[in-house]
């Protein structure tokens, strides 16, 4: 019986979805709809790849040769010239190379390449220099509600929906039930595997919060990215970076005594060196940490989408040399192929981030005084860890 | 043209590279099973700053 009444209310949910669907026609028919050349298919990964105003599932040419977008628009906001402007993005009727204009408030919008640019007074259509430029439109403050924002905020629910009943079953003195039982070994598996050896025993308590929200919220995110949904939330080089930040505020400011003057002025090193070392580890500290963690994430998830895009675009390049029917077929095998493969990556950047979190901050707070051995002068002799900290 | 002999060289580097950690730590776990847990562990730090490094030479050099 509950069994009967959760499946219907997914399928409540399924039906409110595909009822919001709504089909909408595109003004320019240029478009064929048919992927053949290369340009076509980089064009296409591209689009991918970026981040976009509305949610399209799937689009067709109808009978009447007009192209079709089955998807639901987003809501667009922006801080024009004139202040707030909001809109739906379904009044760009899914143009993108600014020929719609959008009138509202007395200004004018286009949107070219994604980018949304407001047109300047007296201006109404856009012109074009010669490297595609838009001479007499300038770019506004772009706060919508775009595809990743949607991705950002459905994973935000879920996991405080999800997380919070876990901790209410805790409080009652139960063993987790449902979705919890599946949480349940992976928080643990962070808090013993990744908090503890890395930021130590005595502090590890304070950050195991972040690094599970940034664990579960990576993880999900990859997930999300895989199914045909169309997410490309941790490609997005904003996302990863906005991490990467999270996590340099929390090892900068967590930082004790000993973390600044290990950066600032090396003890156990002669006197000359010390304010070139001092120069490299504050590179290292603020510059290529939180670089290493950003470019990675970012580079290993468009890395897999652009293999998986590229291995789907075999069906369209290859059916003159291999038939319809092998080109699919090969397309089919190498990306369910690729999939195993990215469902592993999803989880391993996810860990990989928390890990390398983890160690960032328990380098920030290990404390040095009770194990150094200092000699004759008073100078620290650095100890193993610390020859660790200096490579990362 | 070069950006493409550049990116072919990190591929080989990042390869070689990845290829030296995975065979040393298989020899480590090798030698002492029971140290397997941390060996894996330092193996994928050492490799995600590979890959990093890597993606990073990739990015840059496109």
């Amino acid at each position: 019986m509950k069994i009967f009444q959760r499946s219907f209310k997914f399928l409540a949910l399924v039906v409110l979805v595909f009822l919001s669907t709504t089909i909408y026609a595109n003004t320019s028919t240029e478009d064929g709809g048919q992927v053949d050349t290369r340009e076509e298919v980089d064009a296409y990964i591209a689009h991918h790849l970026q981040d976009s105003h509305d949610f399209s599932f799937f689009s067709y040419t109808n009978d009447e040769g007009e192209r079709k977008h089955a998807g639901f628009p987003l809501p667009v906001i922006l801080w024009s010239s004139e202040g707030l402007v909001t809109f739906m993005s379904s009044e760009f009727h899914h143009n993108d190379d600014g020929h719609v204009i959008v009138e509202k408030n007395g200004l004018k919008f286009a949107k070219i390449h994604s980018k949304i640019y407001e047109l300047e007074a007296g201006a109404t259509a856009v012109n074009f220099d010669a490297e595609h430029h838009a001479t007499n439109a300038s770019r506004v403050l772009d706060f919508s509600i775009t595809k990743s924002v949607v991705g950002i905020l459905v994973i935000g629910l879920l996991m405080f929906f999800w997380f919070s009943r876990l901790a209410k079953q805790y409080k009652n003195k139960k063993i987790p039930t449902g979705f919890g039982r599946v949480l349940e070994p992976l928080v643990i598996y962070v808090r013993d595997e990744i908090a503890k050896p890395n930021i130590g025993d005595k502090h590890y308590r304070k950050f195991t919060g972040y690094l599970l929200t940034v664990f579960f919220f990576i993880w999900l995110l990859n997930m999300v990215g895989l199914t045909p949904l169309g997410f490309n939330v941790t490609g997005q080089i904003a996302v990863t970076a906005c991490l990467a930040i999270f996590t340099l505020i929390i090892y900068a400011f967590s930082g004790n005594k000993d973390f600044w003057v290990h950066i600032l002025w090396m003890p156990g090193v002669p006197y000359l060196i010390r304010p070139i070392l001092a120069v490299i580890e504050l590179v290292g500290t603020f510059v290529i940490k939180p670089f290493s963690l950003l470019v990675r994430l970012f580079a290993n998830i468009t890395a897999g989408h652009t293999v998986i895009m590229a291995l789907i675009a075999i069906m369209f390049v290859m059916k003159d040399s291999l038939g319809v029917a092998g080109a699919t077929g090969l397309s089919f095998v190498l990306s369910v192929l690729i999939m195993f493969i990215e469902v592993l990556v999803a989880f391993l950047q996810a860990y990989i981030f928390t890990m390398l979190s983890a160690l960032f901050i328990g380098m920030a707070v290990a404390e040095h005084d009770h194990d150094h051995e200092h000699d004759a002068h008073g100078h620290k002799i650095p100890d193993a860890q610390d020859v660790r900290g200096d490579f990362i | 043209m070069y950006n493409l002999i550049g990116a072919g060289i990190i591929v080989i580097g990042a390869g070689f590279g990845l290829g030296q950690i995975g065979g040393k730590a298989m020899e480590g776990i090798a030698r002492q099973p029971e140290a397997a847990g941390k060996i894996q562990t330092a193996m994928i730090i050492v490799a995600a700053l590979l890959e990093g490094l890597a993606f990073g030479a990739l990015i840059l050099g496109k």
